[in-house]
């Protein structure tokens, strides 16, 4: 009951947060309710049993993402024009109320085999065993380790003053 | 001898011109003498390895040599082209006049050609020219015929317009591609029609099928017409004759060969090769004889005012392939076949006699000639001996073959016949007139450049002219006792006989005839008698007509190539160039341009809304599977 | 009322649809990233969710979300690199003004 009640909390901050993300016109205070809908998401993984993962998203969306961004605002200066829209306003909230629609429609009506079966706690060292151990990620872990090398060069190099 | 040998006949001179042009020519290019050699040594042997195969084909029972062939083309259940070699009576005779005269031809080439900067390229030429006639020659299929036959009008093509740098010679060469070319096509269009109708291209089965009545009719009619245009073409008759005078801008051995042994004795054996089909439709037959009796006489009047000596050749040429083309239309592949073997041979002489004439003087109009009887006694005699043969005076071979073809053609054709007398007068005295201009009276300087005084030729080009000059007398033998006749498997083997052929009055008639225009010339040239001047004036438009070649050239130049071809047919074809053809590309491009002009509004730039798309792409597909799938 | 799987994958495409929306909607290329991170969080939400919910003792749903969270810091980390870049030279992050891209 009370993963319920901490469910619905969560579920309409994080809706709300990311609403105020996309309409609010000061873009600080947007990138300000974007820390707070990954904060609300970070609960949510509480909620279904991923410590590891809850403590993860806060470290690097929080920590990293969101302050990175921060940044970027800083270093544009374009703080008041976050709210504007473009021309295509109105087709894409059709087009994304009609997508929303035929989603839940798909997510409502599949007959989804849930297990009833406990979640594992602590996840930690079992996520570890399946990204380092035998037979688990491994060749990803390398690839992801090379793809953050890449980006790091990337930015380095679009930023670099000529 | 084995039999795959004869296979030799053909590949050495073809390997003769390999190694010219591809050895001899690229590094051998100081010693000219070398292509010579090569190219006599190879044409040499293909002589040597002929004479035993004429022997070993007189031996054979059936007068023929079975060889072993190769498979060309196959394609399953459907076309098999086997590359192979029919050796009969009309090969074996064939091979000897062709390798031999080209042999002559060569050796009296050393002498002609002495210091031409194309000297390896001639021989070259000439060698692949040679091959070409001997591949045509001995071809059993006429696919592979067919290959051959288009070699020699590429070699006669490249050997006319040798000294491409005049511009004369290269449009000589162009003429008679293009108008052996219309030829051509009849064959090639006879080819695949006797291919359709009766699916093979082996001549000996062709002569089966023909014999047997296989095919007949209007369709053998029609593929014998096709046929015989390719050889109106190549033989130079009424009315595709234009090139062949034209043709006199080549070297001058190259006539020799051309009007002797290859080129356009290629359209006379090709009618012999492939008669089983004439001979089983009447109007085939018909149409030979007349166009053969017709260009006889139409080019005998033309060669009666040519000055140039060469042009006075060539169209007795044209006016005695006209005779052969006559006697294979009205008698059989004896006669037409005789009167070629000996025609090869005199007038082979002939030509070598007027280039060793240009040799001497420089030039080939006969009115600046005159007295070159007492500095050139070799080209003299043997000129004299040729022309004898050729007006057809006895016993030389002229005499022979001509009898044989105004016999047969008495019997068919008597319309034909008289044509045919009227021109016997004829060449007798245009030959004697070309005499009596050449050789008597007084010298009259030559060409304007040439100095010093004319000389007679190195013995290299005389020696070839005595043996032309000696076959010219002897050729005609063979048949006297009617042995080529039954060689060639026609008639019973009993010929006119030496002595007694001149008590039968047509031998005797035609004589007489010959005599006659030989007296005439010597009256008109010589002895001056008569007048020649007051001769063309008498026969003033008639004179004209004449030498102006009845205006075939104007004809044929103004009304089909200007008329009808360039204003007509190819103005049209450029107009449908212009606006069907290339509207239709510009059109194209015209269209793809508009549409790329209206279809790039919708790439904007504005990635958003290409994500838009994606996300409407998105949607269709959920959709589509929701309700659909 | 209890809460099912349903209920954090209507969740997530709501989010999802939040995200989509700013993405394709917004001037300012900073609301364009974020929503974009939006859309990657709630994608995370459905594989966390699947991963409880459906195969709760193999746990991978997990692990492809930590996969998640390296391109999206990847991302996050050149998008807004070429967004200072794009900043130094037009003086604007309009993304709308921003059409390399057109004809």
């Amino acid at each position: 009951m009370g993963v319920a009640i901490a469910f619905w909390i969560l579920a309409i901050v994080s809706v709300a947060a990311a609403l105020a993300v996309v309409l609010l016109r000061d873009i600080f205070r947007a990138a300000l309710a974007l820390i707070l809908c990954f904060l609300t998401i970070a609960g949510l993984y509480v909620t279904l049993s991923a410590d590891f993962l809850a403590a993860v998203q806060v470290l690097i969306y929080v920590g990293a993402i969101a302050i990175l961004i921060i940044l970027a605002i800083m270093l544009t200066r374009e703080v008041q024009r976050g709210g504007l829209s473009n021309k295509l306003q109105l087709p894409v909230v059709v087009v994304v109320v009609l997508l929303l629609g035929a989603l839940i429609y798909t997510m409502v009506s599949t007959p989804w085999a849930v297990s009833t079966a406990m979640p594992l706690v602590p996840t930690t060292p079992i996520l570890a065993g399946k990204l380092f151990g035998e037979g688990g990620f491994i060749l990803v872990v390398e690839m992801a380790a090379v793809l953050l090398l890449v980006a790091i060069l990337g930015a380095i190099v679009l930023v670099r003053e000529k | 001898m084995p039999h795959q040998l004869l296979w030799l006949i053909f590949l050495l001179p073809l390997f003769s011109f390999i190694i010219i042009s591809f050895v001899l020519r690229p590094f051998f290019n100081d010693k000219p003498q070398l292509g010579g050699y090569t190219t006599i040594a190879a044409i040499g042997g293909s002589f040597v390895i002929s004479v035993f195969a004429l022997f070993a084909v007189m031996a054979n029972e059936g007068h023929a040599l079975p060889v072993p062939d190769i498979e060309w083309v196959l394609i399953e259940g459907g076309l098999s082209i086997h590359l192979g070699l029919l050796v009969d009576s009309l090969t074996a005779v064939m091979l000897i006049v062709v390798t031999l005269v080209s042999l002559m031809v060569q050796i009296y080439s050393q002498g002609y050609m002495h210091g031409d900067p194309g000297y390896h390229r001639y021989f070259a030429f000439m060698s692949l020219f040679t091959a070409s006639m001997l591949g045509l020659v001995l071809a059993d299929n006429l696919v592979f015929m067919f290959v051959f036959w288009e070699g020699v009008g590429l070699c006669s093509y490249l050997l006319i317009g040798f000294w491409f740098h005049k511009p004369s010679a290269a449009n000589a060469a162009k003429k008679a591609f293009i108008v052996t070319r219309l030829g051509d096509f009849g064959f090639l269009a006879g080819i695949l029609a006797l291919y359709f109708n009766t699916g093979t291209f082996d001549i000996a089965e062709l002569h089966h099928l023909a014999i047997t009545g296989a095919i007949s009719g209007t369709i053998l009619t029609w593929v014998a017409i096709g046929i015989f245009s390719g050889a109106v073409g190549k033989s130079a008759q009424f009315p595709l004759h234009v090139w062949l005078p034209d043709a006199m801008e080549g070297p001058t051995p190259v006539s020799a060969l051309i009007h002797a042994a290859t080129m356009v004795a290629a359209g006379v054996f090709l009618v012999a090769r492939t008669f089983p089909l004439f001979a089983h439709s009447m109007e085939a037959m018909t149409t030979v004889a007349i166009i053969g009796g017709f260009t006889a006489i139409f080019a005998a009047s033309i060669g009666l005012v040519m000055t140039d000596i060469k042009r006075v050749l060539a169209y007795s040429t044209i006016s005695q392939l006209g005779y052969m083309m006559l006697g294979l239309g009205t008698g059989g592949v004896a006669i037409g076949i005789f009167h070629l073997f000996n025609h090869a041979f005199f007038k082979a002489l002939l030509f070598l006699g007027a280039g060793s004439v240009n040799h001497a003087t420089g030039t080939f109009d006969m009115r600046q000639m005159g007295g070159l009887r007492k500095v050139m006694p070799w080209t003299y005699a043997t000129f004299v001996i040729a022309s004898l043969s050729l007006a057809g005076v006895w016993p030389l071979a002229g005499f022979w073959s001509k009898d044989e073809i105004l016999a047969s053609s008495l019997e068919s054709q008597p319309i034909l016949f008289y044509l045919a007398l009227i021109t016997v007068f004829m060449t007798a005295f245009y030959m004697f007139r070309a005499i009596f201009m050449t050789f008597g009276g007084e010298y009259r300087g030559g060409a304007p450049e040439a100095h010093g005084h004319p000389h007679e030729s190195p013995p290299v080009m005389v020696v070839p002219m005595v043996i032309l000059a000696v076959l010219s007398v002897v050729s005609g033998f063979w048949n006297v006792g009617g042995q080529f006749d039954a060689f060639m498997g026609h008639g019973g083997g009993h010929g006119p006989g030496f002595f007694t052929v001149l008590t039968h009055p047509l031998p005797l008639l035609s004589l007489m005839v010959a005599i006659l225009g030989i007296v005439l010339a010597y009256a008109v040239y010589s002895a001056k008698w008569l007048s020649a001047e007051k001769l063309r004036g008498m026969f003033g438009p008639l004179h004209t007509m004449l030498a102006r070649k009845y205006w075939f050239d104007e004809l044929y130049e103004d009304v089909f190539v200007r008329t009808s071809m360039l204003n007509g047919f190819f103005a049209g074809l450029q107009q449908f160039d212009t606006n069907v053809v290339d509207g239709t590309v510009n059109g194209v491009a015209d269209g793809t341009i508009a549409g790329g002009r209206a279809v790039r509004q919708i790439q904007t730039g504005q990635l958003q809304l290409y994500g838009l798309f994606i996300g409407i792409g998105i949607l269709a597909i959920i959709l589509s599977v929701l309700f659909l799938g | 009322m209890l809460v099912g799987l349903e209920h954090y994958l209507i969740l997530s495409t709501i989010l999802f649809a939040i995200g989509l929306y700013g993405a394709l909607s917004k001037r300012n290329a900073i609301v364009i990233l974020m929503s974009i991170e939006i859309m990657l969080v709630a994608v995370s939400i459905a594989l966390v969710a699947f991963s409880r919910y459906i195969v709760p003792l193999a746990l991978t749903g997990q692990v492809f979300v930590i996969f998640i969270m390296v391109v999206a810091a990847a991302e996050a980390a050149v998008g807004l690199a070429i967004i200072i870049a794009i900043y130094r030279g037009y003086e604007t992050i309009d993304a709308t003004k921003i059409n390399l891209m057109k004809w």
